[in-house]
C-alpha cells in the first residue's frame, strides 16, 4: 500500500520535472526568439543624432517621403528618395519595387540600414491603410 | 428617412435587448424547477426574434443608403460614391468602420436568434439565463454603436458626390471575407452565454459541455473560412505574393481560432470524460474574450498608429471598456464559482484525455508567441519607452516547433483510447504511417532535387498523419458494417458518426495545409526584373515573355494592363497573364491588380510595378514575378478544416429525441 502512494508520488514527481522543464525551455527560446527579432523604429532626427546604437542589425525608419525627391535610375529599379520628419533629412536607396500606397508627401516605412550617409533599404513597406503616418510626422 | 428609420430601430432594439435580458435575468433567479419557466422562456425568446427584426431593419437600411447613394449620411458620404458599381455600394456597407459594426450586432443578434430557435435538450432556465447573457452583451455593443459610432450620422451640407471605398476592399473576396469572420468571432459569444450559464447555475454536467460543442465547432469553422479568405484576398489583392504576414490584424483574428482549437478539443474530454471542465469553461471565457480583443485591435485604430489612439480615444476606450466589463465580469463569476466544478475521471499518460490535453498546452504555447508578438510593442509604445515592431522571423522561428510536434499527436489521436492506451495500439498503424512518410518524402526529395530541413519535417509529419487518419477510417468503416453482412460502403461509411467524419476531414485539413506551407516555404521562388517588350526571362518551370504595357478604362478606374506570355517546355502557349496597375478616379489611390495562373495547385504570379525610364528602347517596365508551389494547399487545408467543423454539427446526436422535453 505504501509502495503504491510513493510509486505513485514518484510518477508525478518526474511528470511535473518533465513538464517543468519543457515549458522552461519553451519560455527561454520564446524570450530568445524575440528579442533577436525586435526591429526598433526610427526618425531622421534620431538617425542623425546617433540615437541608433551601434551593431543594431536591421532597423525601421519612418517618415514622410519628400516632395519632388524621388529619382529611379536608368534601366534598373533602383530607386532614391529623402525621408523627412519635418526637421531632418534623410537619403534613402532602394532597388525593387514600391508599394503601391509610396507617394511623395505620404508616409513610409522603410526597413534596412544605415551606412553612415545613406539608408540602404532592403524593404520599403506597404501599409495596410492609407491614412497612416509615422508618429513622428503626425505629431 | 430610411436612416431615421433604421437609427430608431437600433435605439429600441438597445431597450428591448437591455429589458429581455434584465426580465430573464430576474426572473430565473433562484428558480430551478422547469415548469413554470417555459412560458417565461417563450416570452424571452419573442423579445430576442423583436431584437433580431430590429437589427435587420436597421441593416437593410443602412443597405438601402448605401445602394441610392444617400449622401446625407456621412458613412456613404465617406465610403461611396455615384460612380462605385452597385454590387460594391451594397459592400459598402459594411466596409467601413461603422458599417461592419453595425454587421458584428446583426451577427450577434442572428446566432441569438439560433440558439433561441435551436432545440436542444437543456432546462428552459438554462435557456432563459443563455440568452439574457447574449442579450446583455449585445447591449453594450448597441450602446457603442449608438453612442460612439453611428453609422447614420447626418451629415450637413449635403455632398454631391462622395469618396470612395478602399480600393483594396472592392474586391468580391473582401465582400465576404467580413461576415465569416464576424460570424466566428461572435459564434464564439454562444459558448461564452454557455459557459456563463453554466457558472451562474452552478452545474457543470455534462450537458453543457455537450450543447456547447456544436456551437463552437460552427463559430470555428466559419473564423477559419474567414481567416483563410482574409489570406487569400492579401495574396491576390495584395499584390506582393505573400499570405500571411503576422500583421497584427492578422493575428487578432489567430488567436481566438487558438484558443478556439483548444476549445473544441478540451470539450471533447469534458463532454465524455467529464474531466477537464475548469480549463474548459476558462477556455470558454478566454476565446470570446479574444474575439473582443481582436475586434478591439481592428477597429480601435490602435493600430494604425497608437498616438491616432491617443488623440481621438473615444471609441477605442469605449470598446476596451466594454472589453474589460464583459471580460472581466465573467472571470470574476468564474473566479467565485469554478471551486465547485470538482475533478471528473483519472486517466493516465497514454489515454485520449492525454493527447487532447497536449493539443491544448500547444494551443496555449502557439497563443503565448502570436500575444507577446502583437501586443508587446503596442504595450511598449503605449507607455512610451519605444516604438518597435517584431519581426516575421520571431513567429515562424516558434511556430514551426509548436505546432509539428501537434500534428504528430494528432496522428495518434484515433487510435487511442479513453482513459488509457496500451503502446500496441499506436504501434502498429504508426509504423505503417511513418513508413509511407518517409517513402513519400524519399520520392519527393528525388523529385525536387532540393532539400530543407523544415521541408523534411514538415513532410514527414503531415503524411504520417494523414496516412494514420485515413488508415483508422479504412478500418472503422470496415468494421462498422461487419454486422449486416454484404452491406455497401456508403452503409458503412453513414454507420459512423458526423462528428467523426468531422474529425477525419479538418484533421486530412490540417496536413493538407502543412504540406502546402512547407513546400512554399521552401521552393518558392521570387524575381524583381526590368523587362523590355518581347523580353524573356524564367520563374521557376516557366518561361514569361513581356509583351507590352496597353492603357485601358473601367468603370471607376483607369489601368494599365501589361500582357505576358507564359510558356513551358517546348514553347507552346499555355497561358496569356495580364496583370493590371489601376488608378482609381474618385481617390487617385494606385493599385497593383496582380494576375496568376494556377497550374495544379502551384501558381505563377505577376504583379507590374512602374515604368521605368530607358535609354535605349521604350516600354520599359519593372515587374515582379513569384513562383509558388502548392500555395493553393493552404486554403484548400482551410477549406477541410471548416468543412470538417460544419460536418459535427449535423451528427445525429444533436437531434432532440421525439418524446424528450425539447426547449
Amino acid at each position: 500500500m505504501n509502495k503504491r502512494m510513493s510509486n505513485a508520488r514518484a510518477y508525478r514527481a518526474a511528470w511535473l520535472a518533465a513538464i517543468v522543464v519543457v515549458a522552461l525551455g519553451f519560455g527561454i527560446a520564446l524570450v530568445k526568439v524575440f528579442n533577436e527579432n525586435l526591429v526598433f523604429f526610427y526618425t531622421p532626427t534620431q538617425i542623425l543624432s546617433g540615437d541608433v546604437p551601434q551593431g543594431e542589425k536591421t532597423y525601421r525608419l519612418g517618415g514622410m517621403v519628400e516632395v519632388g525627391s524621388v529619382q529611379r535610375e536608368a534601366d534598373s529599379l533602383k530607386v532614391s528618395f529623402v525621408v523627412t520628419d519635418l526637421n531632418n533629412k534623410v537619403p534613402v536607396q532602394f532597388n525593387g519595387i514600391l508599394p503601391d500606397l509610396f507617394k511623395e508627401g505620404t508616409g513610409v516605412v522603410a526597413d534596412g540600414q544605415w551606412d553612415g550617409t545613406t539608408f540602404v533599404a532592403s524593404e520599403v513597406l506597404a501599409k495596410h491603410d492609407e491614412d497612416y503616418m509615422p508618429p513622428g510626422v503626425a505629431q | 428617412m430610411i436612416a431615421f428609420i433604421s437609427q430608431f430601430s437600433l435605439a429600441l432594439a438597445t431597450v428591448l435587448a437591455l429589458f429581455g435580458a434584465w426580465a430573464g435575468f430576474r426572473a430565473v433567479k433562484g428558480v430551478y424547477t422547469h415548469a413554470p419557466a417555459v412560458p417565461l422562456l417563450i416570452a424571452v425568446q419573442r423579445n430576442v426574434l423583436l431584437v433580431f427584426g430590429l437589427v435587420c431593419v436597421s441593416f437593410l437600411g443602412l443597405i438601402y443608403s448605401f445602394v441610392v447613394s444617400d449622401f446625407s449620411v456621412r458613412n456613404v458620404a465617406e465610403n461611396s460614391n455615384l460612380a462605385l458599381p452597385v454590387f460594391y455600394k451594397i459592400a459598402a456597407s459594411w466596409g467601413s468602420h461603422e458599417g461592419s459594426f453595425l454587421l458584428w450586432v446583426l451577427m450577434f443578434a442572428a446566432w441569438t436568434q439560433a440558439v433561441a430557435w435551436a432545440r436542444f435538450e437543456v432546462s428552459a432556465c438554462f435557456k432563459v439565463r443563455v440568452l439574457a447573457t447574449l442579450q446583455l452583451v449585445l447591449v453594450g455593443f448597441l450602446m457603442y454603436l449608438l453612442l460612439a459610432s453611428n453609422p447614420f450620422e447626418y451629415l450637413a451640407p449635403t455632398p454631391l458626390d462622395g469618396r470612395d471605398l478602399n480600393p483594396l476592399l472592392q474586391d468580391i473576396i473582401m465582400i465576404i471575407h467580413p461576415p465569416m469572420l464576424y460570424m466566428g468571432y461572435v459564434g464564439f459569444a454562444v459558448t461564452f452565454a454557455f459557459a456563463v450559464a453554466g457558472l451562474l447555475e452552478g452545474r457543470f454536467d455534462m450537458t453543457w459541455a455537450r450543447w456547447s460543442r456544436p456551437w463552437t465547432n460552427v463559430a470555428w469553422a466559419f473564423l477559419t473560412v474567414g481567416i483563410a479568405l482574409g489570406s487569400w484576398w492579401a495574396y491576390r489583392e495584395l499584390g506582393w505574393g505573400g499570405w500571411w504576414f503576422w500583421d497584427p490584424v492578422e493575428n487578432a483574428s489567430l488567436m481566438p481560432w487558438l484558443a478556439g482549437t483548444a476549445l473544441i478539443h478540451s470539450l471533447a474530454v469534458s463532454e465524455k470524460r467529464g474531466t477537464l471542465r475548469s480549463w474548459t469553461l476558462l477556455l470558454a471565457l478566454t476565446t470570446f474574450a479574444l474575439s473582443l480583443l481582436g475586434t478591439f485591435l481592428v477597429r480601435s485604430g490602435v493600430l494604425t498608429s497608437v498616438h491616432a489612439f491617443a488623440t481621438d480615444p473615444e471609441r477605442g476606450v469605449f470598446i476596451l471598456a466594454l472589453l474589460f466589463l464583459v471580460v472581466g465580469s465573467s472571470y470574476v463569476l468564474y473566479a467565485m464559482k469554478t471551486g465547485e466544478v470538482g475533478q471528473g475521471g483519472d486517466f493516465k499518460a497514454t489515454g485520449r484525455e492525454s493527447l487532447l490535453l497536449s493539443n491544448n498546452v500547444l494551443m496555449s504555447a502557439a497563443l503565448v508567441t502570436v500575444m507577446l508578438g502583437t501586443l508587446y510593442p503596442l504595450v511598449v509604445e503605449v507607455i512610451g519607452a519605444r516604438k518597435m515592431s517584431v519581426g516575421q522571423p520571431y513567429f515562424e522561428a516558434l511556430f514551426a516547433p509548436i505546432l509539428l510536434p501537434a500534428v504528430l499527436l494528432m496522428a495518434l489521436g484515433p487510435d487511442s483510447r479513453w482513459r488509457e492506451t496500451s503502446l500496441a495500439q499506436y504501434i502498429k498503424p504508426g509504423a505503417v504511417a511513418l513508413g509511407v512518410a518517409l517513402l513519400v518524402l524519399l520520392g519527393a526529395a528525388l523529385i525536387n532535387g532540393h532539400f530543407s530541413l523544415l521541408w523534411a519535417a514538415g513532410v514527414v509529419c503531415a503524411v504520417f498523419m494523414a496516412v494514420a487518419t485515413l488508415a483508422h477510417a479504412a478500418t472503422a468503416t470496415r468494421k462498422a458494417g461487419s454486422s449486416v453482412p454484404q452491406s455497401g460502403l456508403l452503409y458503412r461509411m453513414r454507420r459512423l458518426s458526423l462528428s467523426y467524419w468531422g474529425m477525419v476531414l479538418a484533421h486530412l485539413g490540417v496536413a493538407v495545409f502543412v504540406v502546402g506551407v512547407s513546400w512554399v516555404k521552401t521552393f518558392e521562388t521570387e524575381t524583381d526584373a526590368v523587362l523590355k517588350p518581347g523580353e524573356t526571362t524564367e520563374i521557376g518551370p516557366w518561361r514569361v515573355t513581356f509583351i507590352g504595357v496597353d492603357s485601358v478604362q473601367r468603370q471607376n478606374y483607369v489601368a494599365a494592363l501589361g500582357v505576358f506570355e507564359l510558356t513551358r517546355g517546348d514553347g507552346t502557349l499555355i497561358h496569356l497573364l495580364e496583370p493590371e496597375k489601376r488608378r482609381y478616379q474618385s481617390s487617385e489611390q494606385t493599385m497593383t491588380e496582380a494576375a496568376i495562373h494556377t497550374d495544379l495547385f502551384s501558381d505563377v504570379y505577376i504583379s507590374l510595378g512602374d515604368a521605368v525610364q530607358s535609354s535605349t528602347s521604350a516600354g520599359s517596365w519593372g515587374v515582379r514575378l513569384y513562383y509558388k508551389p502548392l500555395i493553393n494547399l493552404i486554403w484548400w487545408g482551410g477549406a477541410l478544416m471548416a468543412l470538417g467543423g460544419l460536418l459535427t454539427v449535423f451528427d445525429r446526436r444533436y437531434r432532440p429525441k421525439k418524446n424528450g422535453q425539447s426547449a
